[in-house]
């Protein structure tokens, strides 16, 4: 197991490295980051020139690399190109913020997910089955931005009329008197509640569809079937038998979904303005900044492998069959 | 009765007519009987079993219809908005829903309903050209990657893996900021050019294996070259997965197209987009919410049908799926 | 002649499929005596797996649908007893072992597990030592080599012919009355399927079980089984012990079954198989299901018409639902002696 382990990390790394100099190229060819400053009268073109310099920019995309490469493992993904800000502690910050967002996300989609799955499947057809199934696909339609868009405007209303604040359209925390301990801990909640929400939407549907189709599947399979004709308590054979067998592609299902979860995490965080990963990915993106972008990426796929990584484990844990030595 | 040898290797059943014992004394071929007799089971064609199943789906019927007539109405926006895009009145600013302006009106007094269909047009250009676009890459690259297997799947493979490992909007993102997305074709190309990739993989998956048929072996033997083998003979088994799967791409698309336009790196005003439009709603306040709520429901209506359309496909086309039903 | 320990009467079992109402077991009865082994011979459809099903209550209620008849067991009618009822008979007074010993043995759990559950299931007060020592006997008994290693293995440990001896062992834990045996070799090698006989015929000898040997192979009716049930289209159109089916076969289906087996030696230069295709089993027409492939029939309107009842020919036990199973005098299948019968 452990030569698993360290085959699958040293892999990883050449992938890592094809990946960020694939994007890094790509950024570096089609993007100027001093357009802007180039169409500024003001600045002549000495300063420009200076400024190129200094900032590397003059050099070929293959030296900059290099010098990116070293900043990234060396000086902690060095500084940004405008304002010389160091780039790791922000995101840093911002990445302990958005693991509370996502990690709450995960654990709650995942748990909604298997108990609304396993349950339509053992009353197929029922009430349940068809709502769950009609929710689902309204689920898998809806834009994450959307659905986060119409709960602040809920909320809005809501508070338009009765003048409570249920929840916080807006902000990780109240900028005033978010407390201590405890009262920090609700104000939170109070502000992470409809974001993770909008986040967990569609990975119920998913999870629970899944969760749905593989359930029925082995419910007819033959050695349910066995079980049952042991004369085993119902409870017993869905249980121990159909469920443990239901859960193992599921582990699959919930790693490829990781990646997706980030995704949703810019846009959510961008609309209810949480100081997360997200928001600073777009912003930026939008300042043309290459090098917090390129941060942000190498983070976000190391997260991606080393998530993908321990799915792979606990599937080798789930099911005999696969063991890795 | 011609005589054949005792050792004729052709024959492994009696001819018609020898001498045994357990021949039906009726005449005709006993299969014809059992037909005659009603007790055969019927036997129909593939297409005439797709089209049955198809028209079975009750749901994908009536959201292939309903998908019809929302896009007929974005086709023909010219003809049926009672506003134009921009047309400004600024006797009615920031009005909820009425009579005359059924989806409301923003900030600018331009009639929202009207936006929405122009809005719709351009959803529908992107998603349809998307589909297109990346079902054509997806099925030559992964067909050439399922075909020859070898390298060259596995240079695909990897390639197609590297972008696995980071979310796709970020990479979209990434390449509309730097590609520039301004126009609907730019953008379309853009998504095309990444999304290609789970088409490829169904194609792929499917050519790899059908490589194994003997008929593919058997059009070896008789001389056909490699492209004449994928296209007669691997391709006809792949179209329902590629159908069923490019219908899915759109419905992909046109949720990608409304992020990216919602986020302001997709199509940009004054094109009509219906992730701009909610944007724009976002902007000018959330007590206003018929902004943002009806181009939303458009796009949830839009996608649903889709995903519906597209079940109803699978249903009808691809035999691996098993259906339980009662 | 002892009382039948199980007793089937008119069973009718339908399935409801997206094509119509599916007539899988069309009213059939059969006797199963104590200490027998009862084969029933048929092609894939004609109803022989869903008959034994269905009154252990394994088939699920939708689709499929126990429209009418009895079974009676040890006094009880199995049909009617409640699902609390039939869970206690299932594994423990009757037992299965069903065809693919692969895709029947939960591959997440070890054999020592799933053994042991079949026993704790029906003897809760047995504890996990007893239990365990009982699934080492159990597997001991059906011959699987190293039973200490091997019982706290997974299934996809064992080969084949061992997880079907496992499949076995599980079945026969509770010392069943009936054990029902569904194509229990038809998924292995020829040369394993040996080996499972004679594992089952010693299951047979150590718990004195009667035995429900469901099979599309001759042969082993021939090895195993005192009398046989041939089914057809979801019918029993012979029933007889086997001797007699074998050497005066009064069913033309069965003696097209025999006819069509090949043999080595004989001087036939072609197969004889049956011709045509097995029936629809939905919505039939009236008459008897096999006439359009019988060479008995000639045309006849009678088989055409009205369907033949299974009648005794002869003496009782032979029975035949053919109407001119007396035509038949005189014909024997083409078969040598059966083997069974030096056993």
């Amino acid at each position: 197991m452990l030569t698993y382990i360290i085959r699958r990390v040293l892999y990883s790394i050449p992938v890592l490295v094809a990946t960020s100099f694939l994007i890094f190229t790509f950024v570096s060819i089609t993007g100027d980051p001093l357009g802007r400053l180039r169409t500024n009268p003001a600045i002549t073109r000495e300063e420009l020139h200076s400024i190129e310099h200094s900032k590397r920019l003059d050099r070929p995309v293959i030296v900059r690399y290099g010098y990116w490469v070293r900043d990234a493992v060396t000086k902690e993904f060095g500084t940004t190109l405008f304002g010389n800000q160091k780039i790791w502690p922000e995101l840093k910050r911002v990445m302990w913020h958005t693991v509370q967002f996502i990690g709450s996300a995960i654990i709650i989609s995942v748990l909604f997910g298997i108990a609304i799955g396993v349950y339509s499947a053992l009353r197929q057809y029922s009430l349940f089955d068809y709502t769950a199934t009609t929710l689902s696909f309204i689920g898998f339609a809806t834009p994450v931005f959307w659905l986060a868009l119409m709960m602040q405007v809920l909320m809005v209303q809501v508070f338009l009329k009765w003048h409570i604040r249920i929840f916080y359209t807006s902000g990780l925390s109240s900028p005033v008197n978010a407390g201590h301990g405890f009262h920090f801990f609700i104000d939170r909640v109070q502000h992470l509640a409809l974001p993770v929400l909008a986040l967990c939407a569609l990975s119920i549907a998913t999870y629970s569809r899944y969760m749905r189709a593989s359930m029925l599947e082995v419910l007819n399979s033959d050695f349910v079937r066995t079980a049952r004709a042991k004369g085993l308590l119902e409870r017993r054979v869905v249980m121990r038998h159909a469920f443990r067998n239901a859960l193992i592609p599921l582990v699959t299902v919930v790693a490829l979904d990781f990646g997706a979860l980030f995704a949703g995490a810019i846009v959510t965080e961008t609309i209810f303005t949480l100081d997360g990963m997200g928001f600073y990915f777009i912003n930026a993106l939008e300042a043309s900044d290459p090098y917090p972008v390129m941060a942000w990426l190498m983070v976000v796929a190391t997260m991606v492998i080393l998530f993908n990584l321990i799915a792979d484990i606990l599937y080798g844990v789930f099911d005999p069959r696969i063991r890795y030595d | 009765m011609t005589e054949r040898s005792v050792h004729d290797p052709t024959l492994a059943v009696a001819p018609p007519g020898a001498d045994v014992s357990v021949q039906p004394s009726l005449p005709g071929d006993p299969s014809e009987l059992t037909y005659q007799y009603g007790l055969e089971v019927q036997a129909r064609s593939q297409w005439a079993y797709a089209r049955r199943r198809f028209m079975r789906h009750r749901l994908a019927l009536g959201s292939l219809i309903i998908l019809l007539a929302i896009f007929g109405c974005g086709l023909f926006a010219n003809f049926i908005a009672p506003y134009t895009y921009r047309q400004i009145n600024l006797q009615a600013l920031s009005q909820a829903p009425s009579a005359k302006h059924i989806f409301g009106t923003d900030s600018a007094g331009r009639d929202s309903f009207s936006r929405v269909l122009y809005g719709i047009r351009t959803s529908a250009r992107v998603g349809v050209l998307v589909g297109v676009l990346s079902t054509v890459i997806g099925t030559i690259i992964g067909g050439l990657a399922g075909f020859y297997g070898g390298w060259i799947d596995n240079l695909l493979m990897r390639l197609t893996d590297l972008f696995l490992t980071l979310p796709l909007l970020a990479v979209l993102l990434v390449a509309a900021k730097y590609l520039g997305h301004s126009t609907p074709l730019k953008l379309a190309l853009l998504l095309a050019f990444l999304i290609w990739t789970s088409i490829a993989r169904i194609v792929r998956g499917s050519f790899l294996s059908l490589r194994e048929k003997e008929y593919v072996e058997a059009a070896r033997a008789a001389g056909a070259g490699d492209l004449r083998i994928m296209i007669r003979h691997m391709l006809p088994n792949t179209v329902g997965p590629i159908v069923v799967a490019a219908t899915l791409t759109i419905g992909t698309a046109i949720l990608l197209e409304a992020v990216l336009s919602f986020l302001g790196f997709g199509i940009e005003p004054p094109t009509p987009a219906l992730g701009a439009l909610l944007n724009e709603g976002q902007d000018q306040g959330l007590d206003k919410w018929w902004l943002v709520t009806f181009p939303g429901v458009i796009i949830v209506v839009i996608v649903l049908c889709i995903n519906f359309v597209g079940d109803g496909l699978r249903d009808a086309l691809d035999p691996t799926q098993r259906r339980i039903r009662a | 002649m002892p009382d039948p320990l199980l007793s089937i009467r008119d069973l009718v079992v339908e399935f409801n499929t997206e094509d119509g109402i599916v007539q899988a077991v069309d009213g059939i009865s059969y006797d199963l005596f104590p200490g027998e082994t009862l084969g029933i011979v048929g092609e894939s459809g004609s109803g022989k797996s869903v008959s034994t099903m269905s009154i252990l209550g394994l088939i699920p209620q939708p689709p499929g649908r126990i429209v009418r008849g009895e079974a009676l067991f040890k006094g009880k009618d199995l049909l009617k007893l409640s699902k609390k009822a039939l869970r206690r008979v299932r594994g423990n007074e009757m037992a299965m072992v069903f065809q693919d010993p692969m895709t029947s043995l939960n591959p997440v759990l070890k054999i020592g597990y799933q053994i042991g559950e079949a026993i704790k299931t029906h003897r809760p007060d047995q504890n996990n030592a007893a239990v365990k020592k009982r699934a080492l006997d159990l597997l001991k008994l059906v011959g699987v080599p190293n039973p200490e290693r091997r019982v706290d293995q997974y299934p996809h440990e064992f080969s084949g012919g061992m997880r079907q001896r496992a499949m076995i062992a599980m079945a026969i834990a509770n010392e069943p009355s009936v054990l029902i045996a569904d194509e229990p070799t038809t998924a292995l090698d020829v040369t394993i399927q040996a080996q499972i006989l004679e594992v089952l015929k010693k299951a047979q000898e150590e718990t004195h079980a009667a035995t429900i040997l469901i099979t599309h192979d001759l042969g082993l009716i021939a090895e195993l089984a005192d009398r046989v049930v041939v089914m057809y289209a979801g019918k029993v159109v012979e029933l007889g012990d086997v001797s007699t089916i074998f050497a005066s076969p009064r069913h033309p289906y069965t003696v097209g079954l025999m006819d069509s087996l090949p043999r080595l030696g004989g001087d036939d230069d072609w197969l004889r198989p049956i011709p045509g295709q097995p029936p629809s089993l939905i919505s039939r027409p009236p008459g008897c299901p096999f006439h359009p492939r019988c060479f008995l029939s000639q045309g006849r309107v009678r088989c055409r018409e009205e369907e033949p009842l299974l009648r005794p020919i002869g003496d009782s036990a032979h029975l035949s639902a053919c109407h001119f199973a007396e035509e038949l005098e005189g014909r024997t299948g083409h078969l040598v002696e059966p083997v069974g019968a030096e056993a």
